[in-house]
């Protein structure tokens, strides 16, 4: 903030000639308030989208939930597992789009790395395949509010962002999909022990819908964060958003 | 409110509400109110009743909008329900004016409410009053729980799981809802027929003598 103190032409009107119509305005509309319902009409309409003071108030609240979630996850804290036998069935499909629109791995896929990690190589499935594996049956919870008992099994993500040489003190680790699908996590998430990039569901290769060939599965966030048909892996300290993080779903969403 | 030292001596009378306790019942109602009317934006997502909130009687509009507003305002209501807790407890406030009633006491003013025989007088809480106040007291601690371990069932897992689970958890906490929406009916209801207790809970009016002894 620099003070402007650069010699200038007179302004054509000075805020004291217009203070009276300023407070007029400002009478009106606070009248307008008191009357539409103590304000609360006017507050159902923050919804995010609007650039009201009440909406900017809601994001910087969402970025402080989101500081005290980081403060109550616990990197050793496992999310509950199940037998096998309770996984849901039929597993119900969900993604920003409707089933017929998913799409098949494009040809000559692989996964992309990129940000801050020693080897940039992208990877094939059967790469992915040869590093250890885990295997979880765990509850997954939608931000609507349904949940679902899945089993994924694939590479815990610690083990590979060690392995391609990640700066495991950038604080973010963001996916992009091929889907046009996007998410980032924290860095302390991403190392936990139950989050893993899933190459199995329910025993059998992904298929096309449950996040074919390759999906995030971390159970200690929202299932939005569990980002299916992935194209490449960033690690970052730039903020990256997400498809719906943008949009206003707070961002840790932590479970 | 008068600069007269507390009413410990008999003949000054205190005031029907303490000023404590009116300005954390108007933040916590209007907590309230944001709540259950953002709840209802995120319940409308994923309905667990057969009918869903008219999206004009909604706090936040949509699903996020309706969890933003949901996890802002749940810290007013969270700083409110302790301050309210405490206060009633150190004060003497729930001990004097909010002890649980007897079913007796029940059953003899709730006969007397119905037939219209049962005087108001403010600042003392009949039975039937007692019992709705303590019910939506608890209501509402119940709703802060279940929210909080539905918020968090990993982080708070033994929460989450003293609710039976995630999804058993969630259904309570919508129970916990409906409850205090049928508290505000019947509580709303009850101050438009009694409007004098409105006039009290906002300004320091002093309370009436007891009618009868108990
Ligand atoms: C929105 C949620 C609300 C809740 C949870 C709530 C809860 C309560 C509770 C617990 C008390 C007893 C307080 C004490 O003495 O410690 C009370 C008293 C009272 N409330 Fe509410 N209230 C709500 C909304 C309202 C509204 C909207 C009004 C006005 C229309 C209202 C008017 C009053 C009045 C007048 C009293 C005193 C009653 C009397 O003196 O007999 N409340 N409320």
């Amino acid at each position: 903030m620099t003070p402007l103190r650069l010699p200038r032409a007179k302004p054509a009107v000075t805020l004291d000639e217009i203070r009276p119509e300023l407070a007029r305005i400002g009478r009106r509309h606070a009248l307008h308030r008191g009357l539409s319902l103590g304000g609360l009409a006017l507050l159902t309409g923050c919804d995010l989208s609007t650039h009201s003071g009440v909406d900017a108030a809601l994001w910087a609240m969402l970025r402080f939930d989101d500081w005290v979630q980081a403060a109550l996850f616990s990197r050793t804290r496992l999310a509950q597992t199940y037998p096998a036998s309770a996984v849901t069935r039929p597993f119900r499909f969900n993604a920003y789009y409707a089933e017929w629109q998913v799409r098949e791995t494009p040809p000559g896929w692989q996964l992309a790395v990129g940000g801050r990690v020693a080897d940039k190589t992208p990877w094939s499935v059967d790469r992915l395949r040869q590093l250890p594996q885990a295997a979880q049956v765990t509850r997954h919870i939608c931000i609507e509010g349904w949940s679902q008992i899945g089993q994924w099994s694939g590479v815990p993500l610690h083990v590979f962002l060690r392995r391609v040489g990640a700066d495991l003190r950038a604080r973010y680790v963001s996916f992009a999909c091929f889907d046009g699908y996007s998410t980032s996590i924290d860095m302390p998430s991403a190392l936990h022990p139950q989050t893993i990039l899933a190459l199995d569901f329910v025993g059998r290769p992904l298929a096309p819908e449950w996040g074919a060939p390759v999906r995030l599965r971390i159970p200690t966030k929202l299932g939005f964060k569990s980002a299916k048909n992935l194209q490449a892996i960033t690690v970052t300290d730039t903020y990256p958003g997400g498809y719906w993080e943008n949009q206003g779903y707070d961002w840790f969403s932590g479970s | 409110m008068s600069a007269h030292p507390p009413p410990a001596t008999p003949g000054i009378r205190r005031p029907a509400h303490p000023l404590p306790v009116r300005i954390m019942h108007w933040v916590g109602a209007a907590a309230v109110m944001c709540m259950m009317l953002s709840g209802w934006a995120i319940y409308n997502a994923s309905p667990s009743l057969p009918f869903t909130f008219p999206r004009s009687l909604t706090l936040g509009g949509w699903l996020a909008g309706g969890i933003a507003w949901h996890i802002s305002v749940m810290w007013v209501l969270f700083a409110d329900g302790i301050a309210y807790l405490l206060y009633g407890a150190a004060s003497g406030h729930f001990r004097r004016n909010l002890r649980p009633p007897g079913p007796r006491a029940v059953i003899r003013d709730l006969t007397a409410t119905l037939t219209g025989r049962l005087g108001h007088r403010l600042g003392h809480y009949n039975a039937v009053q007692r019992l709705l106040y303590v019910g939506v007291i608890a209501a509402i601690c119940l709703a802060v729980a279940t929210g909080l371990a539905i918020w968090k069932p990993v982080q708070l897992g033994w929460l989450c799981g003293l609710f039976g689970g995630y999804p058993l958890a969630r259904h309570i906490h919508l129970a916990a809802m409906i409850a205090i929406a049928l508290f505000l009916v019947v509580h709303v209801t009850m101050v438009a027929i009694f409007p004098r207790t409105l006039v009290a809970m906002v300004a320091g009016i002093p309370a009436e003598p007891e009618e009868n002894a108990r």
